[in-house]
């Protein structure tokens, strides 16, 4: 579905992906670990054509988009849930999600926005309940529900989600996740970027370590999990205690 | 049947991809991890990041036994020592050993890797499998070992060697499956008939042979004697052990496992890339390993890529069986002589066993090939015509096929030492 070849990006002279090939199959969960600043960000926000790429290939559904812009991207039918959730505060949970519809608004499919909110509004019953309140109101948890529900009005192929644990209780982490693996068995493909990779990596298929711009390791997420560099560099593990124990 | 389907019989332009994403991968972990390289790569002023697609490999330098030599023991492990949990050491037949290590992951993926050879030659759960490699720092034995536990077949860890038990073991397990190297499979055979045993008797229906370079002729001769179905298959211990590739039931060709191994054929003195289909030196690189990657590795070994597809199903591209070595080819009189093309010739000749031996020694400037061959009774105790007719055959019929003349010795049945491992086919007395 998505297919990345040698793509290098950055911000002006300041090139954060060296050369990353990756891909992503038709409904798959596939996870992007690494630690800060390795680039992962970089990542979705180039395949989503907020940045252009420098050199390489992306490819969606076989069609080059690497020069596409944004608001074309999601026409294709991929997908961003922002890093930091990036939900309009001063607006109503509704209108949020309206705003997510933009694709079918402009295609003159009114009423699929209607059906596209009762079925984000199954899949979070909360904001049905929040539908009035204002988002900036919302908690943490709540704001990234809204974040996935907003993304998920343009019915993407292609969901990509940029730290979605982020600064969320372990509770509602959990919660956040389960519902990514419901996305992923309604049909859904997911590309998931995260450095709670212990929790990633527990629901993905796949995965890819992502370290100063470039791919060093990839793998089932069973594998990544047993990889030693894995579980010192970002599961937290001191595999250095552990042996003279 | 296949072991993995998904990644069997996967579509070349995702299995490109594949390979790309993770050769990518494995040379970020190498520049990072192993300074052998690091250094290699910097003195050519190659940046790996230059390397965008599965040509660019030949960009690369070649890693030999050698380089595996100077680093002895652990110089080329990619990951420190307390992460690898197996560590196996080449045979070392001719010269130092090579010490090769695998991790937890590692050993994970060589049992898949056996599990699809193993599935592919027609084991499958229900089998009785009999391990008459090995064991020990020879990843023969333990790599077939793991692999056909992953497949859930009864496993018998006789290692190689007291041809007798084997046999007792064989009748009394109801063994169905039999892992050696081809001319040990032989060996068995000839003592099953000399012990008057019925093949009849036994349960045996399958054979994975490999270790060693054998002909169509002596697959032949396996299958008629141990009426079995035999399957080639090919590994070594500096790329992972067995498990690299393996013949299918259709058996003709090794289904290479190209999703964890790329694989090149060049020319052994140009280095350059053979044309597609062209006979050369066999060279991989490892995709998926861990503790020891490796980056264009000669394997010395002669074969050449089939691309055309193949009955199974399997998308796998085909090696044909190992026509020789580069290093064991032998240089007559300027001539290249490959001693697999010796045993094709006597294969074909009717009174000879199977089991031959190369001299070559130098008489004054000259090189001097003898070529002992073990006859079958009949022949040897009848009267001097028909042994010299059957001399002269043999001495024409290599002539022609060599394009040299050597000298033919016929030896009686059994006088040629066995081996219980690698058969010892050439005897080179030159002193250069």
């Amino acid at each position: 579905m998505l297919k990345i070849k040698n793509l290098e990006s950055g911000y002006g002279k300041l090139r954060v992906l060296r050369r990353v090939t990756m891909h992503v199959a038709q409904g798959e969960i596939v996870t992007i670990i690494g630690a800060n600043g390795a680039g992962k960000t970089t990542l979705l926000s180039t395949i989503s054509g907020l940045l252009k790429p420098s050199a390489g290939e992306i490819a969606f559904d076989k069609q080059d988009i690497s020069s596409t812009p944004a608001e074309k991207v999601v026409f294709l039918g991929c997908s961003l849930v922002p890093e930091g959730r990036q939900v309009f505060s001063s607006m109503t949970v509704k209108e949020n999600l309206v705003l997510g519809a933009y694709v079918h608004y402009r295609r003159n499919k009114r009423d699929r926005v209607k059906t596209g909110i009762e079925k984000v509004y199954g899949l979070f019953p909360i904001l049905k309940e929040r539908e009035k309140q204002l988002a900036g109101t919302l908690s943490g948890g709540e704001q990234q529900m809204l974040a996935i529900g907003r993304a998920l009005m343009a019915e993407p192929r292609l969901i990509m989600m940029d730290e979605p644990s982020m600064g969320l209780a372990p509770l509602i982490v959990k919660n956040i996740f389960s519902i990514i693996v419901k996305l992923r068995e309604e049909g859904n493909t997911v590309l998931l970027v995260e450095q709670n990779a212990k929790a990633a990596l527990g629901i993905a298929d796949r995965g890819y370590v992502l370290e100063t711009g470039r791919i060093i390791l990839q793998g089932t997420a069973e594998d990544l999990l047993l990889n030693k560099d894995v579980q010192r560099a970002y599961l937290g593990r001191d595999l250095d205690t552990e042996t003279t124990l | 049947m296949y072991w993995e389907p998904e990644a069997e019989t996967m579509e070349r332009e995702e299995l490109e991809q594949l390979q790309l994403e993770r050769l990518e991968a494995t040379l970020n972990r190498v520049h990072m991890n192993v300074p052998f390289y690091r250094r290699k790569f910097d003195a050519l002023g190659i940046d790996t990041d230059d390397i965008r697609s599965i040509g660019d490999i030949r960009k690369l330098p070649f890693t030999t036994k050698n380089d595996l030599r100077e680093n002895y023991p652990y110089g080329l492990f990619a990951v420190p020592l307390r992460e690898v949990v197996r560590i196996h050491a080449s045979s070392g037949t001719t010269g130092m050993s090579t010490v090769v290590g695998y991790t937890k992951n590692d050993i994970k993926t060589w049992a898949n890797l056996v599990a699809r050879v193993l599935t592919a030659g027609g084991i499958t759960k229900d089998d009785v499998i009999q391990i008459a490699f090995g064991y020990g720092l020879f990843t023969g034995g333990f790599g077939i070992h793991y692999g056909a536990e992953r497949v859930g077949a009864s496993v018998i860890p006789i290692s190689s060697g007291n041809t007798a038990r084997q046999i007792k073991i064989m009748q009394d397990f109801k063994t169905t499956a039999l892992i050696c190297t081809p001319s040990y499979a032989l060996l068995i055979a000839d003592t099953i008939m000399e012990m008057g045993i019925s093949v009849n008797s036994l349960s045996l229906k399958y054979g994975l042979f490999g270790a060693e370079p054998w002909s169509e002729a002596m697959r032949k001769e396996i299958q008629d004697k141990l009426k079995i179905v035999a399957t080639d298959n090919y590994g070594l211990s500096e790329v992972i052990g067995p498990g690299v590739a393996g013949e299918c039931l259709e058996r003709n060709g090794l289904h290479i496992n190209e999703d964890n191994f790329l694989v090149e054929i060049i020319n052994p003195e140009t280095l350059e890339p053979v044309p597609p289909g062209e006979t050369g030196e066999l060279v991989i690189t490892t995709l998926t390993k861990e503790a020891f990657p490796v980056i264009r590795f000669r394997t010395r070994d002669l074969t050449r890529l089939i691309s055309s597809p193949c009955p199974c199903g399997r998308k796998l591209m085909r090696m044909h069986r190992v026509m020789g070595r580069t290093d064991d080819m032998l240089i007559i009189k300027g001539v290249n002589v490959f001693p697999s093309q010796i045993e094709h010739v006597l294969f074909d000749i009717e009174g000879t066993e199977p089991h031959y031996q190369i001299i070559v020694d130098r008489k004054g400037a000259m090189d001097d090939v003898t070529v002992k061959v073990e006859v079958s009774e009949p022949i040897f105790f009848d009267e001097m015509k028909k042994q010299n007719e059957l001399m002269d055959l043999i001495k024409r019929r290599l002539a022609s096929e060599l394009g040299i003349g050597v000298n033919v010795k016929l030896v009686e049945k059994k006088s040629i030492e066995r081996s219980e491992g690698k058969a010892k086919r050439v005897i080179d007395l030159r002193k250069i």
